[in-house]
């Protein structure tokens, strides 16, 4: 079977402006797939692309194996989206809303419906205009989970929720998994990413800059190092892969490029190794590398 | 006392800060609308003669007496302007104090800014006193203008100050029913609701008065206002009973007030249906479930025009008087003026229509621009069906919307002339006008789907169609200039007579803008509004 997302030098241009420069992004059966990236990097813009709702100025995109813009319904039937700002009718009740959009699709299981809602607190006889942000958005969440469908798109999807609220949303992405279905999820909150998405995709300016397993991004990236040895350390700063060393005598930190940690730590070991303690990046440090750029260059301008 | 109203001075100021454009534009048209009313009724009739022929046909015809008030003094300008314009522009003074009222109080209570507001050292009775201060001062201002107006046009002062007062006392009234309502209902939504139940009911309760004895009248607000007589031998005791009414409602909005937790109503919000009912998780249904509201005003509003329209045309002669542009409108065409008439005022009408199709399809664009179509739109709902089904409920909304102003008509003309035929005739000659209302609807549509950023044009269809229809004949503009109207292509029906073709030709314009317009919407990027 193959991939459920393909898209490859996706462009996306509204009038001069690119909004998405070449973006790679694919999603294999079964998997929860994180797709992070800075605000107005185009993780929405992909995400319209793939429901169909804009069409693709170049580049190919498949979606469950068919064209997202000429076969829109009939991949609608087997995917189910939550979008990231969730705007309802304000004369509709939570519940009515939540029918709407799921007979719209094909049809929605009852018993999962009452079950999400209350997993979720959700009270379905009011009135959406009297539902706060977080409401909103479970409102959308439970039209979405309780659809019998295979590709779940979420975007941003828990932006407004609690963190008791983050805890259901995540069982919930758990069990969707368990059941075979596949997810796409963008979202800004990466401990969230951390501890559901099997791999991710981080895009920047509307082009993918970093594709892979968290773990094999993890080895690609700097793991910092604390190390106490009964020797005084030398040639550390100058070893290859080694970045930002502070030695002291006997104690250094510094930061090592995954490929050298073998190397280094054998050099390490002539010294004698008291205690080491070594800290992979987290996700927010990779994060960080990419809007690092970003950062320095809005701290030159001002 | 005093921390309850702590910091009501500096919410006045700020009031009135927010609302300086929309209480200057109230007191300007209001008072606009009397001092043309009152200059239309000086240039209308050449002779006290024909005045007085207007005055007693007036007098007699319960239906307009139903729908605008007691006729006394018609037989003067002043009388005559009063007449027309004391109902009315109550009423329009009602609604204005209602919305600005409900703007500064429970929809700063529903949207949280109230919250903001009361954490500061303000009073919680502060917002409601300068809300009410503020519509309060409104009225008086609207009150002024109106009998300065009248003063300016060299009417009687006194009588031009009742009609002010009359107007602004009916206001002054109903920002207590307001102020009431504001803390019994939790939404304001509902706070409307409450209000214009209670004005529709006080200008019923007038209407059957009016007509009776007048005894009903008296339990009316409304009523009171027009017991003033302006311009008819003042009476200034009404404005009293208006003024301790308005007082005590306030009092009764202060002491549930007090009562309450703020943010929460009196009534509470009911809850609504859990599960959403079959047919309104349909495409057609679910448009028709959102704007069934709209489709029950326009459907009421056109048939109590049409009743109006149909109530005086039989005294057509009278109440248009002699003038050129009368001439020119009414008499420059076949048939009787009293067919004329009938004809040109339910075609009027049925442009008046075709602002609801604008408004229903229109309101696909905002569904597209607020986010609620592209959720709607990643299920397996095609665009084709979206838009179709808010252009079925336009298409059919407008035949049911332009009927019964037609319905309305013939009712009223059936009753003054006892003839039921008048029915059938006058509701063939409101629905015959639908294929022109259908080419401004697809015009809408075609806008929607191909440059949605400008579908706002539409409203401009919907103005051009009145406008070289009325003022066509008056600047003698060139055919092919008002043949751009598709209104001027049908048979004025009861003047003219019955012909298919040009409605064929209607329908198919109507049909092809459409088409374009479905065609333009697959094509382009959902979300570009």
């Amino acid at each position: 079977m193959g991939a459920v997302i393909e898209v490859r030098g996706l462009v996306k241009r509204f009038g001069r402006f690119r909004a998405l420069d070449g973006l790679d992004l694919e999603v294999e059966p079964g998997e929860v797939h994180g797709f992070l990236g800075p605000n107005g990097s185009g993780k929405s813009t992909t995400i319209r692309v793939l429901l169909g709702l804009i069409r693709a100025t170049a580049g190919e995109v498949r979606l469950l194996g068919g064209d997202p813009w000429r076969d829109a319904v009939a991949l609608h039937r087997r995917l189910a989206y939550v979008p990231g700002e969730v705007s309802l009718w304000p004369t509709l009740t939570g519940g009515e809303a939540i029918d709407v959009l799921g007979r719209l699709r094909g049809g929605l299981d009852p018993r999962r419906r009452d079950e999400l809602l209350e997993r979720f607190d959700l009270d379905p006889t009011k009135k959406a205009r009297a539902y706060s942000k977080g409401n909103r958005q479970k409102v959308a969440l439970v039209a979405a989970l309780a659809a019998d469908v295979e590709l779940l798109v979420l975007d941003e999807p828990t932006s407004g929720l609690d963190p008791l609220m983050e805890a259901t949303f995540q069982h919930c992405i758990r069990e969707a998994r368990a059941e075979g279905r596949t997810v796409l999820l963008s979202s800004h909150i990466l401990a969230e990413v951390e501890a559901l998405c099997d791999r991710v995709s981080i895009i920047r300016a509307g082009r993918t800059v970093e594709r892979g397993t968290l773990s094999e991004l993890r080895h690609l990236r700097r793991t910092t190092i604390d190390v106490e040895t009964e020797r005084p350390l030398d040639g550390i700063a100058s070893h290859p892969g080694v970045h930002d060393a502070r030695v002291d005598g006997t104690t250094a930190r510094f930061d090592v490029d995954g490929p050298e940690l073998g190397a280094v730590l054998e050099h390490l070991g002539r010294f004698g190794i008291r205690s080491l303690t070594s800290r992979p990046p987290t996700l927010e440090e990779l994060f960080l590398r990419h809007y690092g750029q970003e950062l320095s260059e809005a701290e030159r301008a001002a | 006392m005093s921390a309850a109203l702590a910091g009501t001075g500096a919410l006045i100021r700020f009031g009135l800060r927010r609302d300086r454009v929309a209480i200057p534009v109230f007191v300007v048209l209001l008072a606009l609308l009397v001092a043309v009313t009152a200059a239309e009724s000086e240039a209308l009739y050449a002779t006290q003669a024909e005045r007085d022929a207007y005055a007693a046909s007036m007098a007699g015809n319960a239906g307009m007496i139903a729908l605008v008030g007691p006729a006394h003094a018609l037989d003067t300008v002043g009388g005559d302007t009063a007449w027309q314009t004391g109902g009315f522009g109550s009423v329009i003074a009602a609604l204005v104090t209602m919305f600005l009222l409900g703007r500064h109080t429970r929809a700063e209570e529903q949207n949280g800014q109230a919250e903001l507001l009361l954490s500061h050292p303000v009073g919680r009775a502060a917002p409601a006193v300068a809300g009410l201060v503020v519509v309060a001062l409104a009225d008086v201002l609207a009150a002024a203008a109106v009998a300065l107006c009248l003063i300016v046009q060299d009417l009687d002062a006194e009588g031009a100050i009742a009609l002010g007062a009359s107007i602004g006392a009916v206001g002054l009234v109903f920002a207590g029913v307001a102020a009431v309502a504001a803390q019994v209902s939790q939404t304001t939504s509902g706070m409307y609701g409450l209000t214009g139940a209670a004005l529709g009911a006080a200008y019923l309760l007038r209407a059957i008065g009016d007509v009776g004895d007048g005894t009903l009248s008296w339990l009316s607000p409304v009523g009171w206002g027009q017991a003033m007589r302006p311009f008819a031998g003042e009476r200034w005791w009404p404005l009293l009973l208006a003024l301790a009414a308005a007082a005590l409602l306030v009092a009764v909005a202060f002491a549930l007030l007090a009562r309450r937790d703020v943010g929460a109503g009196v009534l509470g919000t009911r809850p609504g249906p859990p599960r959403a009912a079959a047919w309104m998780t349909r495409p057609v249904g679910l448009t028709f479930r959102l704007q069934r509201g709209t489709l029950a005003g326009w459907t009421l509003g056109l048939f109590l025009s049409g009743l109006s329209v149909g109530a005086i045309a039989q005294d057509a002669d009278a109440v248009l008087g002699d003038s050129e542009a009368v001439d020119d409108i009414f008499r420059d065409v076949s048939g009787t003026l009293v067919e004329n008439y009938l004809a040109i005022a339910l075609l009027f009408l049925a442009q008046i229509g075709a602002a609801y199709a604008v408004q229903v399809l229109l309101r696909l664009r905002s569904e597209e621009r607020d986010g609620r179509a592209e959720p709607l739109l990643a299920t397996a709902l095609s665009r084709w069906r979206w838009a179709g089904a808010a252009t079925l409920v336009a298409f059919g909304g407008v035949v049911l919307v332009v009927g019964v102003s037609g319905l309305g008509a013939g009712i009223a003309d059936a009753i003054v002339t006892d003839d039921p035929g008048r029915v059938p005739e006058l509701l063939a000659a409101s629905l015959v006008a639908i294929p022109a209302v259908w080419v401004v609807a697809g015009f809408t549509v075609l806008l929607y789907g191909a440059a949605p950023r400008f579908a706002m044009v539409a409203w401009v269809a919907v103005a051009s169609g009145y406008l070289l229809g009325i003022l066509g004949p008056l600047l003698s503009l060139p055919q092919w200039v008002l043949d751009i109207s598709p209104y001027e292509h049908l048979p004025k029906l009861p003047a003219d007579d019955f012909r298919l073709e040009p409605l064929v030709w209607l329908t198919v314009v109507a049909a092809a803008l459409t088409a374009a317009g479905f065609v333009a919407l697959r094509r382009r990027d959902v979300g570009s509004v």
